[in-house]
């Protein structure tokens, strides 16, 4: 590594040697306008990675919303996303279900892809292997519905590129712990 | 009690509800209805600036020399962009303040209206919080939350903004209660073990520093008395950053002055060779580590701090304690007191040796001179000649500014208002203003620049306006000091527009804003004309001109580390450009 990239001003030289880490993080907040834009706007203004991010209204009469997060960095970065996340004022709660072990994840893909003859039929077979769901076909297509880890939706969508993949629609990963506790 | 009202109503009565005296700002469409009734009413006084940006500034020196909270009301649109630059600087400085900004009607919002931006969005990165008020039923409550979340936690800037017709509307009026925030709720106790743990560490300590900042001043005048009182027991040594300056008394015999880019050689030295680092209500700002992988190698790091986002960042902390300085400062005490420790007193010595050595270096030495005026000097005796007054100093930024912090010493807390993490050029002149209102028969100096108090200059008129006597020293060198040191450092001397050709007659133009302008050009005529300046009982603009190509040292070059400082005996003062690495130039 040159000296360039040391000094000041740089988050911290010690964990940018450390590996990164995916951590799902589940933000528990307030139903409010602009809520979204300010967990956002910190992660595109304090640099850190948004690798998934769903978001929707989960207690309507308490009127909170769920974020899930999916993002990697440093354990030391990972750290800073947490704190920053904790002190905006409309947040209740911060939980990194990957430190608190293997996190449940969901994610909810759509894969429509076209083609005719053996290509179609070999789709249709891998389909079943992955139990996606046809939710709308014609002779030259199909929409697969497919849902399962990120990984797993991503080894179906690599599969499905040479049998003619046309488009995919991802929903990005909603998470939650194991376990009989909340977050 | 609760009671229906318009919705400017609200405001008003919310403020007066939270004991606000002033408001500084600026009149427009969107915030008529609410000039409306500041007008019919006589509690809260309104203080007219000249320019948004000035209402801001005036608001948190008013915040930060008071401990109260600055409220600013401004219009919509460009009185809301106006307000960004002080927003900025109030969260980067952790000064409470609630803005009010009017917005255009609702039904409008989205439309291009005249005189509309999209406040909330604008300033969301740059408050602490942001609320844009849609129902006049949610006026009074998020009134009396934004006055909550301001002061609660690490302080911050609140903006709400209130679309014309709100204001118009008929609501009902709630005063405040005693607020338990649905979400927000600061842990203002550190932990019991963490501050136990701490107390152990620097018993055991035998090269210990405490190292505070601003934190230990917002946390209220008991927690500067607390720092005073663990010094006192333990015996360690203290440096401050800029915004702490104060909160230990510059004449205490454990005083190192300040630390950082422009800190003492004591204090960084001993930063850098510590074995205990207490961190109290400070964060590590890149001027303060200089190079982080040199920065304090062989120590073990205490960090008291209210923000957890602060602990950590840029070093980690090896004992960190979420808390308020003030409340941690206290249980540190009793701690201490309970267990009345064993230090080890001949170690303790040793360091104190040590740091003795390090002071004979003398780093703030400069060569005086009885043809020009020292700027050092010129502070110098600008300390001498008011240290028995009930001073207040602003500041603007740059060289001026870090001369000001060597060499003005501070005895008590709230006595510095500077721009410390932002670094705006303009503050201290309307922070001046703001710091005046909040204390109408103090002495109150912006020691400037000439470049900085150029850009917020209107703020003479608000000064007449009000017979708010504020004193402008500008230490007048006709550069943009700071720009010119660091072209001399890392650009080959080559001064690309860091010279002001054609400066106003600062004389000339504090007569036109109908204050008193002075004028010093040598040594021997300064404390006089000083003295008539502190005597004027009117805005004074004071035209000191100093040495203009006098450089800022002690200085460690960006990306250095501690131990590597430019003394300022051992620089011609003509090439310092060769100090600087590769590394050290791509900072700012």
């Amino acid at each position: 590594m040159s000296k360039m990239e040391w000094g000041p001003g740089m988050p911290s030289e010690e964990p940018q040697k450390e590996k990164d880490e995916r951590h799902a993080i589940a933000v528990l907040v307030d139903n409010e306008p602009g809520v979204l834009a300010r967990v956002i706007g910190l992660f595109s203004g304090r640099g850190y990675n948004i690798d998934s991010l769903t978001v929707t209204e989960v207690s309507h009469e308490a009127n909170e919303s769920r974020i899930t997060i999916v993002t990697h960095g440093s354990p030391a970065i990972i750290e800073q996303i947490k704190s920053q996340l904790g002190r905006l004022v409309p947040v209740h709660a911060v939980t990194d279900l990957t430190i608190k072990g293997d996190p449940i994840e969901r994610e909810l893909a759509l894969v429509k892809v076209a083609g005719k003859g053996e290509k179609r039929v070999e789709s249709l077979r891998l389909a079943e292997a992955f139990r996606a769901q046809v939710v709308d076909a014609t002779t030259d297509h199909f929409v697969f519905e497919i849902t399962g880890r990120t990984s797993k939706i991503e080894n179906f969508i690599n599969l499905m590129k040479p049998l003619g993949l046309v488009e995919v629609a991802r929903t990005g990963a909603a998470a939650i712990a194991r376990g009989p506790e909340p977050m | 009690m609760a009671r229906a009202m318009t919705g400017a109503e609200i405001v008003l009565q919310a403020l007066a509800d939270q004991g606000v005296e002033v408001i500084f700002g600026y009149p427009g469409g969107a915030v008529l209805p609410l000039y409306d009734e500041i007008f019919k009413q006589t509690g809260i006084k309104h203080i007219l600036v000249r320019h948004e940006q000035g209402a801001v500034h005036a608001a948190e020196g008013y915040a930060r020399s008071s401990g109260k909270v600055g409220v600013v009301l401004v219009t919509s649109g460009p009185g809301a962009t106006n307000a960004v630059t002080g927003l900025t600087d109030a969260l980067m400085d952790s000064i409470p303040l609630v803005c009010i900004t009017g917005q255009v009607s609702t039904a409008l919002i989205g439309s291009d209206a005249f005189q509309e931006c999209d406040t909330v969005g604008i300033t969301r990165p740059c408050t602490k919080h942001n609320y844009l008020v849609k129902d006049v039923n949610d006026l009074a409550r998020i009134m009396h939350e934004a006055f909550y979340v301001a002061q609660n936690g690490r302080p911050g800037p609140v903006l709400v903004d209130i679309p014309k017709d709100v204001q118009f509307a008929k609501g009902t009026y709630a005063g405040p209660s005693k607020i338990v925030h649905k979400t927000y709720r600061p842990q203002v106790k550190g932990s019991a073990q963490a501050i136990r743990d701490a107390v152990d560490l620097m018993a055991s300590a035998k090269k210990p520093i405490f190292y505070t900042g601003g934190g230990v001043i917002n946390s209220g005048r008991n927690a500067s008395k607390l720092l005073r009182e663990l010094a006192d027991l333990t015996g360690f040594p203290v440096t401050s950053t800029l915004m702490g300056l104060g909160a230990f008394p510059a004449s205490s015999t454990q005083w190192l002055g300040m630390l950082g880019m422009h800190g003492t050689y004591e204090a960084n030295l001993a930063m850098h060779d510590c074995d205990v680092m207490i961190c109290v209500g400070a964060r590590f700002d890149d001027r303060i580590t200089g190079r982080l992988n040199a920065f304090s190698p062989g120590s073990k790091k205490i960090h008291i701090d209210i923000d957890p986002s602060s602990i950590s960042k840029n070093v980690r902390a090896d004992i960190p304690i979420i808390g308020d300085c003030g409340y941690v400062l206290e249980e540190m005490v009793r701690v201490w007191r309970a267990r009345a420790p064993q230090v080890d007193k001949r170690a303790l010595k040793a360091w104190w040796a040590q740091i003795g050595t390090w002071r004979e270096r003398d780093c703030l030495k400069y060569k005086n001179r009885d043809d020009v005026i020292m700027p050092q000097y010129a502070i110098q005796r600008l300390y001498e000649l008011t240290k028995n007054r009930d001073t207040y100093i602003t500041t603007e930024v740059g060289q001026h500014q870090m001369w000001a912090a060597q060499f003005y010493k501070f005895e008590e807390p709230n006595r510095l208002m500077t721009s410390g993490g932002l670094g705006t050029m303009g503050y201290g002149l309307p922070a001046a203003v703001g710091v005046q209102v909040a204390h109408p028969e103090s002495l109150v100096i912006d020691i400037a620049g000439e470049s900085s108090v150029m850009m917020t200059m209107q703020e003479m008129s608000t000064a007449a306006q009000y017979d708010l006597p504020i004193k402008i020293f500008i230490l007048n060198n006709e550069y943009m000091g700071m720009v010119r040191q660091w072209q001399e450092l890392l650009h080959g001397g080559r001064y690309s527009h860091s010279y002001a050709e054609a400066l106003p007659d600062f004389v000339k133009l504090a007569e036109a804003y109908h204050g008193v302008g002075l004028r010093a050009d040598k040594p021997d005529e300064l404390d006089d004309l000083i003295v008539q300046m502190i005597e004027t009982p009117k805005p004074v603009i004071f035209d000191c001109r100093v040495s203009k190509l006098a450089n800022c040292f002690p200085m460690i070059p960006s990306g250095e580390a501690h131990n590597n400082m430019i003394m300022g005996d051992e620089m011609a003062g003509e090439d310092i450009s060769f100090e600087v690495s590769d590394a050290g130039k791509v900072m700012v």
